[in-house]
């Protein structure tokens, strides 16, 4: 076993050339052969790549899909996200656990099954959902997941799955792909969910000089399609810009956010249009690499993107001197992240990209000027790079025309929750949330999730304002809560994500949503004052002006936007204490440990 | 000497230098921003968040942020006092701390740093972590009971000591420091001589056989307010 385990690492670190920066590649390998990365695991790929255990332990013990502990050889993640509870999930959980005889969290004693909790896999239109090992499997109900369970026991390759429950559409019925997820593309809009012609962006930016192509994206004033919004065209300037050789192109396909999936249909429909917009964005910049980090979830869409790559090589769209562009050379490689939503701020992604734990990175220098290692570096959005083909196609002003003010454009946004029809749907900038909520089939809607967790909640009183960057910004998540759900509920669910997906780095955002979270437990459980209100809006204050990145400075939203804009909602459950008891604190539990070692009851007045 | 810039503090006009972060220039004006996981000679880490100050109207990490011309920082205003409360009292509930019977005490900057900001007790219910000792090391003990987590056992050991004897593991509240070795302090190539003996600012990394050689009432922040010496260089 060990020379094997020795073996195996050897080969797989001398497949990455004993390369640390490709930690996360060797990683995942280990995990997949060995089903988790053992301490003598860790020691051998210390000793292949030149480096720490305690580094490699670090990484291992950062992402999700990472474990020391060998898992089952066939794992489930059942998807936990707000949607999915919404959905009616924790039937499907109880019959999962019913029938493997085990909780979450844990492996069966015949080492074949694990079953896990996963946060939002990119799913929502199609909840509940689960990860069986790579193989997605949507619309669950208790029955159909007892019976998933039963035709794994009977046959444990989860491939067989997808043949029992028929393909889903488009690309997802390719040979490479075979998943049963459906796209959901409820509306196309004339820039990405149309029919887009092949290359003709790459033809036409190829007649131009790099300083010609930011100019035209600048033009556009295309800004950021993942939620921050900054200009791309001013980003690639400044990449441009920079001194060195050497820069790099990097795509975020890390999309995380809880509620969104329009990047997994980009990337099943339109990878062809993405690859294309990343060779624009190099030969803008001046790189020679581009990394598309694509989330570990989308591990399904792997192969498939592969062959698109292979193709795009074949066809002289990739490589050297492009379309006969001499001296413009320009490859993409794909990097796997492992279950980490954090690595989809973008100096997290550089890290992981780097092989490190995906921490985020102090800034400034920013990536422009000191990003994957330590060289010039564009991050941008998948939706981003579709759009830049079609805009050097169609021309800035053709994009510019479409949408509203200073959101140029369209977007694209993920619906789900309570709505009759969840999908995807390309609206140009400046749609009313009124006509959204009419497009979708919502009714009797009390609240809207723009933007994900990290966006805001809205209520009726603000159904007349428009999606766009002026407005009201999101990355493209939108989730519908009808007046059934109890928002305080629903907001202690998203603080629990962000508790378990904050990478720990800088104190407010470790330990400040830990406290939020608790505070709302505590009303949740009847326990609420009315201090906690102002509690609330000071620490989430604290945590979102003192934490290190993106994630800790919007983390606090659920509860804060909830506690302006569902108010009501609080001030229905607090309640004023009048004993001088700490409503918390349970006299009875406090000392029943002690009760039991006397072996008597206390009397308590 | 670099082009010199000016910016104000808390309303004062100060001078630096081009390339000096905000921390630096402050300190070269005698004006303490407390700080927790900066470490001389490394490059600033920005874990603990208490050197936060207000640039222009955003907040900001004092050792992080370089200085600009016609800067407005604010260091001593009642929000930024706030937030810096806010998150050394998260410190003290995230762990486990006893200053009465802390070895560190009166030299711990945790503890310093909490008494110069006015906390008393903090208000955010304590989490009681369960946390790990090592008492492996014949010379240094471990107690992840007073771990703030600021990094400077890591930076030491990898940037000054050129090891890697500590380094961190798990995510969001699991995180902690582990040892370079499968489980204990005691195999790994630690000296007692290595600077990362040396920087941890609580009762984490405690050198054994030495506790009260300097008994309490006696020590370094019995003695000055942490800040104080920064504060003494005022021109």
């Amino acid at each position: 076993m060990s020379k094997n385990l020795e073996q195996t690492i050897e080969k797989i670190c001398a497949d990455y050339g004993h390369d640390r920066t490709r930690m996360m590649d060797i990683v995942r390998a280990v995990q997949e052969k060995f089903g988790g990365v053992s301490s003598e695991a860790m020691d051998m790929i210390a000793g292949q790549t030149r480096t720490h255990r305690v580094e490699v332990e670090g990484v291992v013990s950062f992402y999700a899909f990472l474990s020391q502990e060998p898992k089952g050889n066939v794992v489930i993640r059942l998807c936990n996200d707000v949607v999915d509870q919404m959905k009616g999930v924790q039937e499907v959980a109880k019959a999962l656990s019913a029938e493997l005889g085990i909780g979450f969290g844990e492996t069966s004693a015949d080492g074949w099954f694990t079953l896990e909790w996963a946060p939002c896999i990119g799913l929502c239109d199609q909840a509940p959902a689960a990860m069986v090992n790579d193989v997605m499997v949507t619309c669950l109900s208790a029955d159909k997941a007892s019976e998933m369970v039963r035709a794994l026991k009977a046959n444990p390759n989860p491939g067989q799955l997808t043949a029992g429950y028929g393909l889903g559409d488009g690309n997802n019925a390719h040979p490479l792909v075979q998943s049963m997820v459906q796209n959901n593309v409820k509306k196309t809009g004339e820039v990405l969910l149309c029919d887009v012609p092949a290359e003709a962006g790459l033809t036409k930016a190829l007649r131009k000089s790099p300083e010609e192509v930011i100019a035209e994206v600048e033009a556009s004033r295309l800004r950021g399609r993942g939620g921050a919004g900054f200009s791309t065209g001013l980003k690639w300037k400044f990449t441009r810009g920079s001194k060195g050789p050497d820069k790099y192109l990097l795509c975020n396909a890390d999309e995380g956010e809880p509620g969104t999936f329009k990047e997994r249909v980009l990337l099943t429909e339109r990878a062809d249009l993405l690859f294309e917009g990343m060779t624009i964005g190099g030969y803008a910049i001046g790189a020679a690499t581009g990394i598309l980090y694509l989330r570990g979830e989308y591990n399904y869409l792997r192969p498939f993107l592969e062959d698109v790559l292979r193709k795009r090589r074949d066809a002289g769209l990739l490589g050297n001197d492009i379309l006969g562009k001499a001296g413009f050379h320009f490859d993409i490689r794909i990097q796997m992240g492992a279950g980490a939503y954090i690595c989809g701020e973008e100096s997290s992604l550089i890290s992981s990209c780097e092989g490190l734990r995906g921490d985020p990175k102090n800034r400034p220098p920013f990536p422009p000027q000191k990003g994957y290692l330590r060289k010039p570096t564009s991050v941008n959005n998948v939706e981003t790079l579709c759009c830049v083909s079609r805009i050097l196609d169609k021309g800035a002003a053709w994009f510019a025309a479409i949408g509203s003010g200073k959101s140029t454009g369209t977007k694209l946004l993920s619906i789900s929750g309570d709505c009759k029809i969840p999908g995807v749907y390309e609206y140009p900038f400046g749609v009313k949330i009124r006509d959204l909520l009419k497009d979708v089939g919502a009714e009797n809607t009390q609240a809207l999730l723009i933007g994900g967790p990290s966006g805001q909640f809205i209520g009726a009183e603000s159904f007349d304002k428009t999606i766009c960057f002026d407005d009201l910004a999101t990355g493209g998540a939108v989730v519908i809560f009808n007046k059934d759900r109890n928002m305080i509920h629903i907001a202690h669910q998203y603080m629990e994500f962000f508790v378990e997906e904050s990478c720990g780095y800088c104190t407010p955002c470790r330990t400040g949503n830990v406290l939020i979270e608790k505070c709302l437990r505590k009303i949740l459980d009847g326990q609420g004052e009315p201090e906690d209100i102002a509690y609330l809006q000071q620490l989430g204050n604290t945590v979102k002006k003192g934490s290190r990145c993106g994630l800790g400075q919007t983390s606090p939203n659920p509860a804060l936007t909830t506690i302006k804009n569902f108010r009501a909602a609080y001030e229905a459950v607090l309640k004023p204490v009048t004993d001088g008891m700490q409503p918390t604190f349970d006299l009875k539990a406090a000392v029943s440990d002690a009760e039991a070692l006397a072996g008597r009851h206390s009397v308590i007045h | 000497m670099s082009e010199t810039i000016t910016f104000t503090i808390d309303g004062i006009e100060v001078k630096g230098h081009a390339g000096q972060t905000i921390m630096q220039a402050a300190d070269g004006n005698g004006i303490y921003i407390p700080r927790l996981c900066f470490l001389e000679g490394c490059e600033p880490f920005a874990s603990c968040r208490v050197c936060t100050v207000i640039v222009n109207g955003r907040p900001q990490a004092a050792c992080t942020q370089p200085i600009a011309e016609g800067i407005v920082v604010e260091n001593d205003c009642p929000e930024v006092l706030q937030i810096r409360k806010d998150i050394v009292e998260m410190m003290f509930v995230e762990g486990n701390h006893f200053c009465p019977f802390c070895d560190k005490s009166g030299n711990c900057e945790l503890q310093a740093v909490a008494y110069r900001l006015g906390i008393l007790a903090p208000k955010y219910p304590y989490l009681f972590p369960v946390c790990e000792l090592d008492a492996s090391h014949p010379y240094i003990f471990i107690d992840s009971n007073r771990c703030i987590l600021c990094g400077r056992c890591v930076q030491a050991s990898r940037d000054l000591d050129g090891k890697h004897v500590f380094d961190f593991v798990g995510r969001g509240p699991h995180k902690k420091i582990r040892v370079n070795a499968a489980a204990r302090l005691a195999d790994t190539d630690l000296d007692i001589t290595d600077k990362a003996c040396e920087v941890c600012p609580v009762g984490a990394i405690i050198k054994k056989g030495v506790g009260y050689a300097v008994p309490v009432g006696q020590r370094l922040y019995d003695q000055q307010a942490i800040g104080a010496d920064i504060e003494a260089k005022t021109k």
